[in-house]
């Protein structure tokens, strides 16, 4: 046997380690249902006035649409470029191709202040003038590394030999990336758009400063948080986006590992963030 | 082959990857209905010809004709060849029928058609029944033949197949060799093999190019290329060969005489020197280990003998296989033999006579 922690302490140590990391959000659907206007225990009672209140609430349902709208074109264009790229690195050996790369998956580690206030500074510059475009500009230059991260697999382990294989049958190239290369990436392309979404629907800091006057939902829930009154009801949005989010990375990660099953090879949780 | 028709010529065909070339002047004439080999070593660029001769990659120089057309800027999707890839490369999203089926649906033929077609493909593979399994349900032996009814059901002229068989296992790949070589001889379509087993394509071909670093070392029959191997290496590339130093000592127009060592003086008539052969750049000479002759009984007998001693043996089931010491030789020579009834196997150290035939000495370049 190795020496080491005992199973038990490796346990104790993964439950505490699971409390830390969701003992907060267990707290929002707690007090969304709670039957008080004040954050704090003891829960007094069960009601559902709060995600009432959320369907009557206008300037909600607004910024639900705009973060839609920003959602769904920033994870189209993100899945898009991320396909050429993930396509290119995975067939093509072009000179400095680590160094682009690198580059282009760099948006991933940094701080993403420090882009939000870059971006401002040149969309300034620019003379452009601050919409949900330029929401919709930054969000694709963060969300495409995480795009390219999981298509990257996804091509990569696409045999070259199968497309020859169809070129070889007759088919031509446009016939073989629609018959063959389309439906092996499929699962990864629905796994990119599925988690870009999320991601730009999730996003604060970037949306806050590039955004004019139409909001997106963390916005308008940032700008909410200033009348106590309105918290339960934040709480119940948290809710809805908390549990909206997990499904859609669910969804994205069943997806991912259809493609590799697809592909023949083992799926592995996390080798599409690699 | 009683009549010969070219169905694809080589002339000079040249590949160069950057600096490095992968092929260095390929010139050969392959026949219709013939089954063909290209064997080498790995590296030697069986692959990049085939991919060549597929449309896959190419040429940097000369010129690929198929069926009398050049193939300068036609490409795979156009030639009248298929290839069975060395993966086997079965759509995995697909059926075992729209796999074998997926050629036929590019020339969009009619769907009771393409059944009819497809069927027929997966009988001569011995596949019927298997139409609706999916890609992952097939076995290494199964995916070959799907593999191969997919290329079988196009009707190509040439098939192409890249070490179809390195990925099965020993009694399978035997078995397959022989299904492919009758599939092949009942079709009558021109098979291209590439295979580094040189016992595969042994047993399979009509004829095989021999391949090292880029160059066609030797092109001929099978029994040829064991026989009369043109050079030293391909003679060792193509079975077991012992080598004896030798040197010519006179020739003329009754024969060549050779000074080999161990065996001494042979004269050889002039119809057995091969054209390629100069007698005064002779410095060794070849005997196969089953043309040497262990002389177990008193009353066995051979052209020539000499005395040595058993070094070592290895048994084979139906062969041993000995190495022999013989007397001035640096290391000793391997010698086969059948094990009939009755015969012992000879202990090392035990002195042997060891008995040869002028004939069976086999000179190269
Ligand atoms: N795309 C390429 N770029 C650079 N060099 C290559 C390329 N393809 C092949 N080569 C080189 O060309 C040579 C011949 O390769 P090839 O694949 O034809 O060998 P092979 O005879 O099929 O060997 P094996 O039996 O290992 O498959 C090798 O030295 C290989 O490194
Ligand atoms: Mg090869």
């Amino acid at each position: 046997m190795r020496r080491g922690l005992s199973p038990t302490w490796l346990g104790f140590y993964a439950v505490v380690y699971l409390l830390f990391l969701y003992a907060p959000v267990i707290l929002l659907p707690l007090f969304a249902f709670n039957d008080a206007t004040i954050i704090a225990f003891p829960l007094s009672g069960f009601t559902t006035e709060w995600f009432e209140v959320l369907w009557t609430t206008d300037a909600l349902h607004s910024a639900v649409r705009n973060s839609a709208v920003v959602a769904s074109i920033t994870a189209v264009v993100s899945t898009l470029l991320g396909a050429c790229v993930a396509r290119a690195s995975a067939r093509y050996r072009f000179p400095a191709q680590k160094g682009i790369l690198g580059f282009i998956m760099l948006p991933l580690v940094l701080p993403e202040i420090i882009l939000a206030v870059a971006l401002i500074v040149m969309m300034m510059q620019l003379g452009l003038s601050l919409s949900l475009w330029t929401v919709i500009a930054g969000h694709i230059l963060i969300c495409t590394p995480f795009s390219i991260a999981i298509l990257s697999s996804a091509f990569a382990g696409l045999d070259q030999s199968l497309e020859e294989a169809s070129f070889d049958l007759g088919e031509s190239r446009a016939g073989t990336f629609r018959r063959i290369t389309l439906p092996l990436v499929m699962p990864g392309i629905i796994s990119s758009l599925l988690i870009c979404f999320t991601i730009s629907l999730d996003e604060f800091i970037i949306a806050f400063f590039l955004t004019g006057t139409d909001v997106t939902l963390p916005v308008y829930i940032w700008s909410q948080l200033r009348f106590p009154t309105k918290l339960p009801s934040i709480m119940a949005l948290g809710t809805i986006l908390f549990v909206l989010s997990i499904a859609l990375l669910v969804l994205a990660e069943m997806f991912r590992r259809r493609a590799a099953r697809r592909q023949g090879q083992g799926a592995s949780a996390t080798e599409g963030f690699a | 082959m009683s009549v010969f028709k070219p169905i694809i010529e080589l002339r000079d065909v040249r590949k160069s990857f950057g600096t490095f070339e992968a092929l260095k002047g390929i010139n050969a004439t392959i026949e219709e209905g013939e089954f063909f080999s290209l064997l080498g070593p790995s590296g030697c660029g069986k692959t990049t010809l085939l991919r060549m001769i597929a449309g896959f990659e190419p040429p940097t120089g000369g010129d690929i004709i198929i069926d009398g057309k050049s193939m300068d800027g036609i490409s795979a999707n156009r030639r009248p060849t298929n290839m069975v890839f060395q993966s086997y490369a079965i759509f995995p999203h697909l059926s075992v029928a729209d796999n074998v089926g997926y050629g036929l649906k590019t020339k969009k033929l009619p769907k009771a058609e393409i059944k009819r077609e497809v069927d027929k493909a997966l009988s001569m593979v011995d596949l019927v029944g298997y139409g609706n399994r999916a890609a992952h349900e097939l076995s290494g032996g199964q995916r070959q033949r799907v593999a191969l009814a997919r290329a079988l059901v196009m009707r190509p002229k040439v098939i192409l197949l890249d070490e179809p068989l390195s990925a099965l296992d020993k009694k399978l790949r035997d078995q397959m060799q022989m299904e492919l070589r009758d599939l092949q001889k009942t079709l009558g379509i021109t098979f291209i093999l590439v295979t580094h087993d040189q016992e595969e394509a042994l047993i399979m071909s009509d004829r095989i190019a021999v391949m090292f670093e880029g160059q066609i070392a030797q092109l001929a029959t099978p029994e040829e290329l064991y026989r009369r191997p043109a050079t030293k290496r391909v003679a060792s590339f193509i079975g077991v060969m012992n080598f004896l130093d030798a040197a010519a000592t006179s020739h003329d127009a009754a024969g060549l005489t050779l000074d080999i060592a161990a065996l001494g003086k042979v004269t050889l008539p002039a119809s057995a020197i091969p054209p390629n052969v100069h007698p005064s750049q002779i410095t060794k000479v070849g005997i196969r280990p089953e043309m040497l002759t262990l002389l177990f009984d008193h009353d066995d007998r051979a052209e020539k003998e000499i005395t040595g001693e058993v070094v070592s043996s290895d048994y084979y089931g139906d062969m041993t296989y000995y190495s022999v010491q013989l007397p001035q030789l640096a290391s000793p020579v391997t010698i086969s033999m059948r094990n009939t009834a009755g015969r012992s196997i000879a202990a090392p150290g035990s002195p042997v006579r060891v008995g040869w035939g002028t004939e069976s000495v086999v000179l190269f370049e």
